[in-house]
């Protein structure tokens, strides 16, 4: 990286230096063979047509080595779902990026599965709806996914490749947590995800849906602290609880802009993989810019990195270097300026009506049904 | 931390499938990778991490060390077992 350039550079003195980025969300393709409703790919979902061919991916990938990227994220979509994805891998080892497939399981094959590993796959995450058939198919809008996922689980913990389950959870399959805890046992993970639903993308739409009561989320914060002492040396549980009934807002991301970025199907980058609901941020492409251009000077990064872009609360907040407002995606959804504190935050006017409303949604007996998510939904 | 074991001589440390060392360029230091996880590695670690190879014994490790580090080995066998088994302990190297 090159810092007289970057020094040079008048502007510099209001930001402070980023650090070049740890992280890599790469979203190689937005089909894939389920249909979540908590999905946070964007409502309009980038076609085939539009996604990024082999050649530009494998320079993003380039680029990324290079800006100091560790941690490969190949995510989608379902990353499979593309022809090339083995040799997107194995270009990706080759630059020596660390790679981490997060993945449906569904439509890995053996041979593929094989192909991933021999091209220098690290680590696989794969998402797990439900702790049975009915759940994961009413979740994922996908009959049999059950069984082809436990199925891949076997299959990659056979290979001796480190597996971690990715388990998002909402009202629909909040009440089987500890058996989710202990499918993931069963299938052999070394890590288990609880993440509770974040209300971005599909997941916002379908918020009625999938918002559980506090009670059922103080319990799954029970289960989960229960289940890790006792698996303690056999499972890491790793949990992220809503934040719509929390105090404090949550780091986006470690900070808007500081450890890691996004990179859609069709070449935006983003600082956040639900950055695009901002629509008055000026997203570069990959097409267009080097991503260390994009990274330390392109204006959707550089608009809400630091503190200078805040008012107050945030302004004088002593927590402003801790939380740095909170979710900016959060802060626009929920109160129409992306610059106010995340409205979760006990300092904003409308903390207590996100709870109000948390607590009314999630008491609605019948929600009605929630929209899967697809290419002509949205 | 856990407290520091004791490692045998012919034990060999290994690094697990998912683990990787290896030189972060942009920032001019090594790192310990595993998923969702970076262990910055001191220049100490570094020149420890470098001799795991999977077949070097940990008697040989040392040995390599005293030279590098011109010490004898009872000087720097707790400090290279406390590493060890702390990172064992987080599953990014096997005993």
């Amino acid at each position: 990286m090159s810092d007289t350039i970057l020094l040079d550079r008048p502007d510099r003195a209001v930001t402070p230096q980023p650090q070049p980025p740890l992280g890599l969300l790469a979203e190689v393709t937005h089909r894939c063979p389920l249909r979540c409703t908590y999905c946070s790919n964007p409502l309009q979902l980038d076609p085939k047509s539009a996604e990024l061919d082999t050649e530009t991916w494998k320079r993003v990938f380039s680029e990324a080595a290079e800006l100091g990227v560790i941690h490969l994220h190949m995510s989608g979509g379902e990353p499979t779902a593309r022809r090339d994805i083995v040799e997107l891998t194995r270009h990706a080892a080759e630059v020596g990026l660390y790679i981490n497939l997060i993945t449906s399981g569904i439509g890995v094959d053996d041979a593929k599965l094989d192909a991933l590993i021999e091209a220098g796959c690290d680590h696989i995450q794969l998402s797990m709806q439900g702790a049975d058939e009915g759940i994961t198919q009413r979740v994922g809008g996908y009959r049999g996914g059950y069984e082809k996922k436990r199925a891949f689980a076997r299959a990659v913990v056979e290979r001796g490749v480190p597996l971690t389950l990715n388990a998002v959870i909402h009202r629909m399959n909040i009440h089987q947590v500890p058996e989710m805890i202990e499918k993931a046992v069963e299938f052999g993970a070394k890590r288990l995800e609880i993440a509770h639903t974040q209300y971005y993308g599909w997941a916002l739409k379908n918020r009625a849906q999938l918002m559980p009561v506090r009670e059922d989320v103080d319990r799954t914060i029970e289960e989960v602290e229960t289940a890790r002492a006792r698996l303690k040396g056999t499972l890491v549980i790793d949990a992220v609880f809503p934040d719509y009934y929390a105090r404090y807002p949550k780091l986006c991301n470690g900070g808007w802009g500081t450890r890691t970025f996004s990179v859609t199907p069709s070449g935006k980058v983003l600082p956040c993989h639900a950055a695009e609901t901002i629509t008055h941020l000026d997203f570069w492409n990959v097409r267009d810019h080097s991503l260390a251009e994009t990274w330390y000077d392109g204006p959707a990064f550089t608009a809400y990195r630091g503190t200078s872009w805040m008012k107050e609360p945030c302004l004088s907040c002593e927590r402003k270097h801790v939380d740095f407002g909170g979710c900016r995606c959060q802060a626009l959804a929920l109160t129409g300026d992306a610059a106010n504190t995340d409205p979760v935050c006990i300092k904003s006017p409308l903390h207590d009506s996100i709870g109000t409303m948390a607590t009314t949604e999630s008491a609605v007996a019948e929600p009605g049904a929630a929209t899967y998510r697809g290419f002509r939904a949205g | 931390m856990a407290a520091p074991r004791s490692i045998a001589d012919e034990t060999v440390p290994a690094l697990p499938r998912g683990v990787k060392f290896r030189e972060d360029k942009a920032r001019g230091r090594y790192v310990l990778l595993g998923p969702e996880r970076i262990f910055e590695a001191d220049p100490i670690a570094t020149e420890i991490l470098k001799r795991i190879d999977g077949k070097t014994t940990f008697k040989a490790i040392l040995g390599q060390l005293t030279q590098l580090f011109t010490a004898d080995e009872a000087t720097i066998r707790p400090d290279v077992e406390a590493l060890l088994t702390d990172l064992s302990d987080k599953q990014m190297v096997t005993l």
